[in-house]
């Protein structure tokens, strides 16, 4: 080996150490988050979100397909909610699809919602502006 | 002796160029008339077929260029040629197994791999057998690694990493917490695009080289810094894809300072490569230079883009808005895509010629491209820009109502996207004919 080849191979060990180290922290850290847990429940509708692509349309934190709204809070937003919910998955509205879930489906959709809404905010309309650029978010139920 | 597998490989990713951008066109019209064809072309198919095939046109093209320019420029001699003919097997065949997940709406994946996640078993089986062929190459017959050897085994190896990451979700440790599954997500979607990035960029360092006739832009230091800088970002930058989601600040900090680099990267380097370039040297493959001199226009369009909203200030409101997919189109359109073209027309150059009537007609392709490229882009953008202000300062009105008053300027993100597929088809199907020839003779 060369002596430059050496010295990259030194950069890149150090890169992949804190790279493995900073992995670390990401897979376990937890904090900010209430409740910490889906269910059971909370699982099959998350199942049933990505087997039916309703991230394709739909964002959660911004994140996904921009044909439909955004449904981070749709569970707790004002005249929205559980039945608000269900009733779309019905109706087929615009280009959103008529989908055929039973009612237990539909439940754990909602459940799963629910627990995306209990996260956090999106739009996170009290964030705090500083002067370097950066955005103190509100996180929910803070503690 | 000819490289046909890496040949098949182009034609493969060529082929998937032109469907993609034709499955592109189906999701947009979604946007102009959704109740018309939602049963037969449902949006959520739609962007999946699309992205999809767009992306495999990314891969596939990089890496028949890379088995190419092993072989048949550089006269290596591959470790195994069964290894890379297997590579081929595998991927053409896990693509169709993608295309009937996606028919069957066996869809249990995730955004941008939205496939049955089985189908990441013989993906990642594929990069395996390129990274093996690769190293096994490179390590015996090469002694001192210009940068873009170091940046396309760096690609493979995060292409494995990332393949790996992006399926985590299937431990139920990761996906019963909302907010680390969604972080780890999107953490795996940057080294995704990082690696095809370290891919892609290499071929345009190694045809710069080519094309300048001298290996200094591959040796020199600067090169080396900037890949250990696009290294650092691929590592620790992904989070500005995550600043609103409430993660601990400190992932969002420091992706915040990593972020804030990036973009100078290549459009430096192209900037001092194009003035030192000799008049002379240019006429030995004008088309491939012609084609990264546009690369450096969309790097600088997009350098601004990307660099305004990696300020967390900034990003706040153009998150979740289509600006991040201008973002992303006008990346891998404008940059990734003009690279890889130019590799392909540097290919072509070593196996055939065009007569001047054809390169005049891919000349012509290639400022078509450019225009509507850039008000394809722009539509998108004004898009973004009106949902960012109904988001934050109108939402008494419904979602639909916003949506109808975009009719039109989706019209126009409609219409310029027909015309980029037109470009993209000129340039694209000359390129096509002469890789068919070339493996049938
Ligand atoms: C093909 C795209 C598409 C898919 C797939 C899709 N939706 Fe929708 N959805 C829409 C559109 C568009 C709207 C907005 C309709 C309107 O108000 O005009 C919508 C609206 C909604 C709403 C009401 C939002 C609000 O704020 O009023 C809910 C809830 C919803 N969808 C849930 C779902 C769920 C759950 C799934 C998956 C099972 C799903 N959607 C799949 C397109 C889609
Ligand atoms: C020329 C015609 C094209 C049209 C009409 C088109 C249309 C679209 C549409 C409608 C979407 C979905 C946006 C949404 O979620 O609402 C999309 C996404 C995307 N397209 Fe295209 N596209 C075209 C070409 C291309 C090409 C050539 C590439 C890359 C080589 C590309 C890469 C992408 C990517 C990566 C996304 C995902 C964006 C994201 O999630 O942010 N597109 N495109």
């Amino acid at each position: 080996m060369t002596k430059k080849t050496t010295y990259n191979f030194l950069i890149i060990t150090i890169l992949i150490t804190f790279f493995a180290v900073f992995n670390g922290f990401i897979y376990t850290s937890n904090e900010n988050e209430n409740p910490v847990k889906l269910t059971e429940q909370a699982m099959h509708g998350q199942r049933l979100w990505q087997e039916n692509n309703c991230w394709s349309c739909h964002q959660t934190y911004g994140l996904g397909g921009y044909l439909g709204p955004d449904l981070t809070n749709i569970y707790s937003a004002e005249n929205k909610g559980p039945s608000y919910i269900k009733a779309f998955l019905n109706s087929g509205v615009k280009a959103m699809p008529k989908f055929n879930f039973s009612e237990e489906e539909k439940n754990a959709l909602v459940t799963y919602l629910k627990f995306i809404d209990s996260t956090g905010y999106y739009p996170n309309y009290k964030a705090k502006f500083k002067s370097n650029g950066w955005v103190e978010l509100e996180y929910k139920n803070e503690k | 002796m000819k490289n046909k597998a890496a040949i098949i490989f182009l034609i493969t990713a060529l082929l998937a160029l032109l469907i993609g951008v034709f499955f592109g066109l189906m999701a947009a019209l979604q946007y102009l008339i959704p109740e018309f064809l939602k049963e037969i072309i449902p949006f959520h198919k739609m962007r999946p077929f699309h992205v999809t095939t767009v992306i495999t046109w990314i891969v596939l093209s990089a890496t028949g260029s890379i088995y190419f320019y092993l072989t048949q420029v550089e006269k290596l001699k591959l470790f195994s040629n069964k290894l890379m003919k297997l590579h081929l097997g595998i991927f053409l065949i896990t693509g169709l197994g993608i295309y009937l997940s996606y028919i069957f709406g066996k869809m249990d994946g995730r955004e941008y791999l939205a496939f049955t996640h089985i189908l990441t078993i013989p993906i990642l089986f594929g990069w395996l057998l390129f990274g093996i062929n690769y190293f096994k190459t490179m390590l015996k017959q090469i002694n001192n690694w210009p940068v873009y050897y170091w940046m396309w085994g760096t690609g493979i190896v995060f292409m494995i990493i990332h393949l790996t990451e992006a399926h985590l979700w299937l431990f139920p440790y990761f996906r019963e917490h909302v907010i680390k599954d969604l972080t780890v997500q999107w953490k795996s979607y940057g080294s995704f695009v990082g690696s095809w990035n370290m891919l892609v960029y290499g071929i345009s360092i190694y045809l710069m080289s080519k094309i300048k006739g001298d290996d200094s832009i591959g040796r020199n230091k600067l090169s080396f810094f900037f890949y250990f800088l696009g290294l650092t970002n691929l590592m620790f930058g992904w989070a500005h894809h995550t600043y609103i989601v409430p993660t601990l600040p400190w992932i969002r900090f420091v992706a915040y300072g990593v972020s804030m680099t990036e973009w100078i990267i290549l459009g430096y380097m192209i900037y001092e490569w194009k003035k030192n370039l000799s008049q002379t040297k240019k006429e030995s493959y004008p088309l491939t230079y012609k084609f990264l001199v546009t690369t450096d226009f969309w790097i600088f369009i997009n350098l601004i883009l990307a660099l305004l909203f990696s300020i967390p200030a900034i990003n706040f409101f153009t998150h979740g808005t289509h600006i991040t997919v201008a973002h992303s189109m006008g990346t891998t359109i404008g940059i990734n895509t003009t690279i890889l073209l130019a590799s392909l027309l540097f290919i072509i150059s070593k196996i055939s010629i065009f007569t001047k009537k054809q390169e005049k007609i891919i000349k012509r392709g290639l400022w078509g491209f450019n225009i509507t490229l850039f008000l394809f882009f722009t539509s998108l953008l004004i898009a973004g820009a009106r949902r960012s202000h109904w988001m934050y300062a109108g939402n008494d009105t419904s979602f639909s109502s916003m949506q109808d008053s975009l009719f039109w300027v989706y019209m126009v993100f409609f219409v310029f996207g027909m015309a980029l597929t037109t470009s993209i088809s000129i340039i694209g199907l000359p390129i096509l004919k002469k890789l068919i020839n070339y493996l049938r003779i």
